[in-house]
């Protein structure tokens, strides 16, 4: 119980992570590098600084506070509204400007808190789950890359008979996925572009030991929903979507379903991390096209 | 969602209807509101006339609404099906001189005013400048009212820290039970007639309890007049009609007249024109707050349904038409103009009628039946102002009615809304109520419950908090206008601890409440004496037997309501004053009050930034500011019932939480806020949290809102903005039907939601001829946007869009 990680969300009434109504638990920090990867937030390990410019009053606060000497804020013979900078490898993620910042225009994502501390807010919404047979779903980032705080914080949730959901991208070690996979009631498993290289491409890794990871969860019999990030021109085209289909049928005994999560813009988010978005400006996927493909994949892998 | 997307979507919700219903409802929508001179001229010239004169009040007032009965005209809207209409035509709104006698420069702001009109015609102003003002001014309820009120109600009345329900509009705030589905005017009649055999000479009231019963059976007798005037009326226009059809139809109706309202109804068709005669006259009699409803609607036409589908004299067609027929009757009768405070805090043409459907039954089982499910597609079809509906909810109602109506929610009119009944029963049992009648009560007016066709449960007016807050920052003194009106007590500079402030607030608002409770009573014996209701009282349980009137506690449960407005500012302003002041000593409270009184200007807005982004606030499921909020709902609730039964009705004393639109007004009479609200700007609705400060999503609000002891109350408003997004499919629905459930298994009494986006809505500020249609949620009632005053449009866009689940 007193194994500490790191979130940076917790997000209860959820609906799309997995079956009635849940809280997402987020965890940070994330082996991969989608280039779309829609919680940027995430990605790195540690705390960090989110800035929202329509918050910020311009009141200089945050430049006074700041004991790194990290963000500067000269306002002076300026005709528009001027904003603080933030120079991002001073900042230790103390926190101290988000603390003081008047109107919340700093946030800093990513705290730690232990299981204990978890539990207590996971606990709030326990009729919720009762009443829709929901539960929680551990996502990120990579939930896998905290293996202690994820595998506590699963048999906590065990001991008091609430349902949970792992949301992953496959790549651990697969020692790390067997001591996971006993005690998460659901696996909602992210597959990426089938193609290896096309895979290392846009992620940064290989889809190999994804690959078998999933096949591990099958074996093992745990109850696994694949979820395909459907980025256009890359994870919906003709190609992938054959390859995606005949590498399931394979497994389709030992999979519930497959659901598509339509690409959406967040390059603001990353404006926010002072980073850019490594994607073109792409438009999300017409509804009909997700459903058209939505019912090919069925009849491909589960053959209704 | 572009603003064009979900424009087209909510267009493609709107259903057809048949081409009788479509021109009907036309004629409704776009008839003008317009200030109908009749009753006003009637009723003066009745009391001229002598003839009432050294008779008993309620003698007089009987004989006033024969008068009425007699000479008022008959409009029949072309192609209706039910007959009977307050005023000249659709939307001619009759005046109540004898309540509230306008001034012509009333009329003339009436007229002219820009939002939510009433047009006064010249022949009206004339008539009031001749006839209706000399005659009634000095005389009418309002001016008796305030010439006795002491002088300390007066002033805080003034400063804004309360408002006065009764003094333009009569008591009402009831809806009709089981008796006025299943008694005539005939059996009524005949039960004065019992009555009256079985009064005790020896009695000491036997005197008062005469006269009632002899009025009550003059106004019974004034209805029977009016119905056969009708029924007279439509023969002749049978003669003169070409179409046949028509023609068999007119002469149906007129055979309708002559059996109801004089009998019980024996079909489904009777039992909507002998309600709406009733309707008719309980509006006509005075001008009640919340008009007058039928309650629990599906549960009383059910057997008319059953019966008629049964024996071959009614389709589900024609029993959805004549349905629709009778919604346009509620929507062809808008509210009585209102003015000053009064318009201030109820500021809608909506007179909130309020259809309840689902619930259970006297017997303990589920209430649903195919009547409601008709009802809900009525309602979403029809898409008009008048009336509203409660869907109520208990444990027992299958999962597929409570998502039918978040169907009927999720195109967005605001319509309907949802309550927890297991709590009404709960209330109801709290309050004394046997469980038959608690199980056969509802919610009327907004969110208001109480045991329909038993009970009087009177709104007095609507309490500002944050004001009282004020006052007490400023021991006593109310610095708008630096007048001291409360008590003092103590400088805050010199409080040292929370706590202090807290008892200081309390000790404020004993004061103030006990000044409002003594009012109260004034007003209940006023009405009791000079304004007693003989119609009203032919359809509430136990009046005739009690020969007493409803105004004078012949009701068989009597309550009294104070209205509580701003919790979530007053639970945020306690909790940042606790948090910075007392404990993080960010601030002194000698800082908190240059601040305040400099409205958070120039170096202060840093202050304002960290009151309202750093502190602990309600609706966020923080247990720091939510203890706030329950403690509060605690100590009103304890006050308010501290106090003994009203001495005339014996009412006991309640509290309801809910705003209407007073949110607005007490928002501008009350200075900066120490949550960060900026003076004159609203202050928060209902229970709903401070608008635009919700940020952790619907669960966390709920689980706020849950935490406060809500059976104690009568009742307590909750609105939530969901992004049009949200609620697009059936799953969503779903999802959201469990969570509601979930809210009420937790305690919440009621919510409603606008689903509609801040860009829509901005949209329709800037092109508001292309948004006439435009309804949204203000408080327990849907409006148009569009017609709304621009604070209000503004507050309603404050509101935090939940663009997540």
């Amino acid at each position: 119980m007193d194994a500490t990680g790191v979130i940076f969300d917790i997000q209860r009434f959820s609906v799309h992570d997995g079956p009635g109504i849940r809280t997402t638990v987020f965890l940070k920090g994330c082996p991969l590098r989608c280039r779309w990867c829609h919680n940027p937030e995430g990605i790195f390990p540690e705390p960090e600084l989110m800035f929202f410019e329509y918050k910020c009053i311009s009141c200089g606060t945050c430049a006074r506070v700041c004991p790194e000497k990290a963000i500067f804020f000269s306002p002076e013979g300026r005709k528009e509204k001027a904003f603080p900078k933030l120079e991002r490898e001073k900042c230790t993620g103390c926190g101290v400007c988000a603390e003081a910042c008047p109107s919340g225009a700093w946030r800093l994502v990513g705290k730690r808190i232990t299981v204990g501390e978890l539990i207590s807010v996971l606990e709030r919404d326990e009729v919720l789950y009762d009443r829709s047979q929901g539960g929680v779903t551990f996502s990120g980032g990579e939930p896998l890359f905290q293996p202690d705080f994820l595998f506590f914080a699963l048999q906590a949730c065990k001991e008091r008979r609430i349902h949970t959901a792992v949301d992953t991208s496959g790549y651990a070690s697969p020692a790390v996925l067997a001591r996971i996979a006993p005690l998460a009631d659901l696996f909602l498993f992210d597959l990426k572009p089938m193609d290896e290289e096309e895979h290392r491409r846009y992620t940064g890794v290989s889809n190999r030991i994804i690959h078998e990871n999933l096949r591990a969860l099958v074996r093992l019999g745990r109850p696994v929903v694949v979820r395909v990030p459907l980025i256009p021109g890359i994870t919906d085209t003709e190609r992938n979507i054959q390859a995606l289909a005949g590498f399931l049928r394979e497994l389709r005994h030992g999979i519930q379903g497959v659901d598509l999560l339509p690409y959406h813009d967040v390059a603001e988010k990353y404006q926010r991390l002072g980073r850019t978005y490594g994607m073109p400006s792409l438009s999300r996927p017409a509804e009909e096209r997700v459903a058209e493909l939505r019912d090919r994949l069925a009849r491909a892998v589960f053959g209704r | 969602m572009a603003v064009e997307v979900e424009v087209e979507r909510r267009r493609a919700t709107i259903k057809p209807i048949n081409e009788r219903i479509a021109r009907l409802r036309e004629e409704s929508v776009r008839a003008e509101v317009r200030v109908c001179a009749e009753r006003a001229r009637l009723i003066t010239e009745f009391y001229k006339s002598g003839e009432a004169q050294g008779l008993p009040i309620p003698i007089q007032r009987a004989l006033a609404f024969k008068y009425l009965m007699e000479r008022v005209s008959l409009p029949v809207e072309e192609g209706q099906l039910i007959v009977g209409l307050r005023g000249t035509g659709p939307k001619m709104v009759p005046t109540y001189p004898e309540i509230c006698v306008h001034s012509l420069k009333d009329l003339e702001i009436l007229d002219a005013r820009e939002s939510m009109p009433y047009r006064v015609d010249e022949e009206t102003k004339r008539l009031y400048a001749e006839e209706i003002i000399p005659f009634w001014q000095g005389k009418s309820m309002r001016d008796l009212i305030f010439s006795h009120l002491p002088q300390e109600w007066i002033d805080a009345y003034e400063a804004g820290v309360w408002t006065e329900f009764m003094e333009q509009r009569a008591p009402g705030h009831t809806a009709g039970g089981e008796r006025i589905f299943q008694k005539g005017l005939l059996d009524i009649k005949e039960e004065i007639a019992q009555a009256m055999k079985s009064l005790d000479p020896a009695d000491p009231e036997y005197y008062e309890k005469f006269v009632e019963l002899k009025a009550m059976d003059i106004a019974a007798d004034a209805l029977l007049i009016y119905a056969e005037r009708y029924a007279k009326k439509l023969e002749e226009m049978a003669k003169e009609e070409k179409d046949p059809e028509r023609k068999r139809e007119l002469l149906e109706m007129a055979e309708i007249c002559r059996w109801v309202p004089a009998h019980p109804p024996r079909t489904f068709w009777e039992a909507l024109q002998h309600y709406w005669f009733i309707h008719v006259g309980v509006t006509y009699e005075t001008n009640p707050w919340d008009s007058f409803n039928p309650g629990r609607i599906d549960q009383h036409l059910y057997p008319f349904y059953q019966r008629d589908l049964g024996e071959g004299r009614l389709t589900r067609e024609r029993a959805k038409e004549l349905l629709q027929a009778f919604w346009l009757k509620f929507n062809n009768q808008p509210a009585v103009p209102k003015v000053g405070v009064t318009a201030e805090e109820s500021f809608t043409y909506n007179d909130f009628s309020k259809l309840n459907l689902g619930g259970l039954k006297a017997d303990g089982s589920d209430g649903v039946n195919e009547l409601s499910f008709l009802i809900l597609e009525v309602l979403e079809e029809m898409r008009t102002l008048q009336p509203n509906t409660a869907v109520l909810i208990s444990n027992k109602t299958p999962d597929r009615f409570l998502i039918r109506a978040l169907e009927v929610v999720a195109p967005g009119f605001g319509e309907p809304p949802l309550f927890n009944f297991d709590g009404v029963i709960v209330k109801m049992l709290r309050q004394g109520k046997t469980l038959e009648d608690a199980r056969t009560s509802g919610v009327s007016g907004c969110v208001e419950t109480g045991a329909f066709g038993k009970e009087c449960y009177i709104l007095t007016g609507y309490l500002n908090l944050p004001k009282i807050l004020e006052i007490t920052l400023h021991n006593g003194v109310d610095p708008r206008t630096g007048k001291k009106i409360g008590i003092e007590t103590g400088d805050p500079r010199e409080f040292r601890s929370y706590e202090d402030l807290w008892q200081a607030f309390l000790k404020q608002l004993e004061y103030f409440v006990t000044v409002k409770m003594k009012g109260n009573d004034i007003i209940e014996a006023l009405y009791a004496r000079h304004l007693p209701v003989p119609f009203l009282s032919l359809w509430i349980e136990d009046c005739v037997k009690n020969a007493r009137d409803y105004n004078a506690g012949g009701a068989r449960y009597n309550t009294q309501y104070l209205q509580i407005v701003g919790l979530g500012t007053l639970t945020n302003a306690l909790s940042a004053l606790k948090f910075h002041v007392f404990e993080r000593k960010t601030f002194t409270m000698e800082e908190i009050l240059r601040a305040l009184s400099a409205d958070f200007f120039g170096p202060y807005e840093i202050t304002r930034q960290i009151l309202l982004n750093k502190s602990p606030r309600y609706g966020e499921d923080d247990d720091y500011a939510d203890s706030i909020a329950k403690a509060i709902v605690d100590e009103v609730v304890r006050l308010v019932e501290s106090f003994p039964p009203t001495p005339v009705r014996r009412a006991s004393r309640r509290v309801y939480f809910l705003p209407t639109t007073v949110h607005v007004y007490f928002g501008k009479v009350t200075g900066a806020t120490p949550d960060g609200r900026k003076a004159g700007t609203p202050v928060s609705e209902g229970v709903s949290p401070v608008q635009g400060t919700d940020r952790k999503g619907i669960a966390a609000v709920f689980r706020s809102v849950a935490k406060c002891d809500w059976d104690k109350t009568g009742g307590a408003l909750l609105n939530q903005k969901l992004s049009p997004d949200l609620l697009s499919d059936e799953e969503s629905l779903r999802k959201l039907a469990q969570l509601i459930r979930v809210f009420f298994n937790l305690g919440g009494h009621h919510v409603q939601f606008n689903v509609v986006s801040a860009e829509l809505l901005r949209e329709a500020q800037r092109r508001p001829q292309d948004f006439q249609d435009l309804m949204v949620r203000v408080a327990g009632y849907s409006d148009y946007f569009v017609n709304l005053p621009r604070g209000l449009q503004e507050e309603i866009i404050a509101r935090t869009e939940h663009k997540h689940w």
